[in-house]
């Protein structure tokens, strides 16, 4: 049921981004992140139309920010890189966690220790201060904040997908494929993986709201997306300053990420008791 | 060639070791099978047969090792160790052994296949079963995808699936047992090895079934003109199907003959002492004799024979002198007992060890 309650807000979240956005607020406000003309100043609106800290207006339903720009074009906007960043990353840290996993699992001994190692190394740090190491040393954007966080997704599929391996390897259809002269490659790729994977992709759609979260974080302490491009966590760092005169500033943005991360939890314990009957009794 | 055996294991031995000390699961073992015959494998469970098998397709996993012996199939050296370990102690690989490599591609699937015993879980649950039957042949014999479809179509119809164009697209799942054992006998067949190697493929499989499947074997054995190795614990089986016999007992082969020989003269008390546990048609079952006890930890296995702390015709000598394989008829059958002239063991003058053994299966049979 979450499931498809879900679908139909995506639906109309995407209706929403992609009519909406591209010819309503293009016409009324000329800044569309579409039919905005290369290299103009995109997001930023045309000097001259701002409604400072106006409210509930036909015009801004939802007012706009310091600068005047639209809080609602922007909080669009902002899903897109929320979305973006939280399936891209978790995606790429699903993959490579579970190759690393599956083969760790699969093979055991000094190979199991130097992958497991390593692994735990990157999982014993604290996910925002290597985040923030890691956007030390190679710059801020968006694309770092989504290989930092691919980085640090990793790990946590690469212990849970060996876990599952473990005991997928013992199985006999395993050691029937060994016997009829199955490459090792081949094994885990048809034979073991496929078998692992229920609980992955769970924690993947777990995942992608809490990597939501962390991005928001990152760019809450000015990590992620550089301004002018408009992420949610940026949002709410700059409405600090305003809060007392404008505290609606500040809601908008929680709230979408708020509803955005619930709502992919969602999903996951969809997903989860889906995959596992045992959990419905 | 043709004379040389199709598969010769001599002096096998597979050691597992554990932290509570060396598993001699398989210590000596050594059978024959030559081409288009079944041989059987039979004991009790914990023999060793099954690590004695997986060991002819170095299928051992850590901590087991194969620590000597040879294993030829073909004119391929499987396993082959030098007699003398080498300067560190450990057994030395001889230079004609094929690699890992080599056995994946030369020999497993291709040359000798498996059967499992559990059909149930012998089959990746996530893929169709024509597509699980498609691949291996697509892999093993080079086929391109369609033919190997087509192949694998016309074999489940030879295993006696019924509508197998149909059946082709189904899960495990949707199979039966006995449909599931026909698929595993079909994915062995597919690659047309030489050589069939039957991990107690009917244990997991009702009566009716069972006699099925041994009448499928028998058909296909002729028209693929394969040899079996048919590892079980069930003499019925055995008198079926098998033309010779080896009897394992604790990691060593105690008794070897045809399955006529075995079956009107056995020579070994560990085989008459399985063949009195079988229910008859002509007793009740107060007449069953059960072998008394359990066979021991080959952890640390009994002195001397290592069947006597259980055998019914034990004597004193038995403790001290280990027999190894003899001929003791003029059949050709062969037999690991003292109690036979053929190993001069002084037996008839030992004491018996009758106090030990309160079953005294051997006596009281007719």
């Amino acid at each position: 049921m979450y499931i498809v309650l879900f679908i139909i807000v995506v639906a109309i979240w995407a209706f929403v981004d992609g009519v909406v956005l591209d010819y309503y607020f293009a016409e009324r406000f000329w800044y569309s992140p579409i039919t905005a003309p290369p290299g103009s100043r995109g997001l930023l609106p045309p000097v001259g139309i701002t409604n400072e800290y106006g409210t509930g207006t036909w015009a801004h339903p939802l007012g706009t920010d310091h600068r005047g720009r639209d809080i609602l074009v922007r909080l669009v906007y902002g899903s897109r890189i929320a979305i973006q960043i939280g399936i891209v990353a978790t995606g790429v840290g699903a993959t490579l966690g579970t190759i690393i996993g599956a083969v760790s699992g699969y093979y055991g001994g000094w190979i199991d220790d130097v992958l497991q190692r390593t692994v735990e190394t990157f999982y014993a740090i604290p996910f925002i201060v290597l985040m923030i190491a890691i956007m030390s040393a190679f710059g801020r954007g968006l694309w770092i904040a989504i290989v930092g966080v691919s980085v640090i997704t990793t790990p946590i599929f690469a212990r849970l997908i060996r876990s599952e391996v473990l005991s997928v390897r013992e199985e006999e259809y395993i050691e029937a494929a060994k016997a009829a002269g199955v490459r090792d490659r081949n094994i885990i790729r048809r034979h073991v993986i496929p078998n692992s994977l229920a609980p992955v992709l769970v924690q993947a759609t777990l995942q992608i709201g809490v990597n939501i979260l962390i991005v928001a974080a990152l760019s809450f302490l000015g990590f992620g997306a550089q301004p002018p491009t408009p992420s949610w966590g940026a949002m709410l760092a700059q409405s600090r300053t305003y809060m007392l005169p404008d505290p609606w500033f500040s809601v908008w943005p929680g709230l979408a990420i708020l509803v955005t991360v619930v709502g992919f939890n969602l999903v996951g314990d969809g997903l989860r008791d889906a995959f596992d009957p045992r959990l419905n009794d | 060639m043709s004379d040389t055996p199709l598969l010769k294991v001599e002096n096998l031995k597979t050691q597992f070791f554990t932290e509570a000390g060396t598993v001699r699961a398989v210590d000596g073992v050594s059978f024959t099978v030559e081409r288009g015959e079944i041989v059987g494998l039979v004991g009790e469970s914990g023999a060793g047969k099954s690590v004695a098998v997986r060991s002819i397709l170095r299928l051992i996993d850590s901590p087991g090792h194969i620590v000597g012996g040879e294993i030829t199939f073909d004119g391929k050296t499987v396993v082959g160790f030098e007699d003398e370990p080498g300067t560190d102690g450990e057994p030395t690989r001889r230079e004609e052994m094929l690699t890992n490599t080599e056995m994946r591609s030369q020999i497993r699937g291709s040359e000798i296949a498996l059967i499992f015993q559990d059909p149930m879980e012998s089959l990746n649950p996530v893929f169709t079963v024509g597509g699980q039957l498609r691949e291996l042949i697509e892999l093993n014999r080079g086929l391109s995808k369609q033919a190997a479809r087509d192949r694998a179509i016309e074999i489940l119809r030879e295993v006696g699936i019924p509508q197998p164009a149909e059946r082709f697209d189904d899960y495990p799942h949707q199979f039966s047992g006995g449909m599931r054992q026909r698929v595993l006998i079909a994915m062995a067949l597919g690659c047309e090895p030489k050589l069939i190697v039957a991990d107690e493929p009917t244990t997991a499989l009702d009566v009716t079934v069972e006699g099925q499947i041994l009448d499928l074997v028998y058909d296909l054995q002729d028209k693929y003109d394969a040899s079996f190795l048919w590892v079980t614990h069930d003499m019925g089986i055995v008198a079926e199907i098998c033309d010779r016999v080896n009897v394992m007992y604790l990691g060593e082969v105690v008794e070897r003959a045809s399955v006529d020989d075995l079956f009107y003269n056995p020579q070994h008390p560990y085989t008459e002492a399985l063949l009195n546990s079988i229910p008859r048609p002509d007793q009740s079952t107060e007449d069953l004799q059960p072998l008394e006890g359990a066979m021991p930890e080959p952890i640390n296995p009994p002195s001397g024979c290592r069947f006597h702390d259980r055998c019914p015709e034990a004597r004193e000598v038995c403790q001290r002198t280990h027999p190894d394989l003899r001929t003791v008829t003029e059949a050709g059958q062969y037999a690991a007992c003292l109690k036979h002239d053929a190993f001069e063991a002084a037996y008839e003058t030992s004491r018996p060890l009758t106090d030990e053994s309160p079953a005294a299966g051997g006596d009281r049979r007719e």
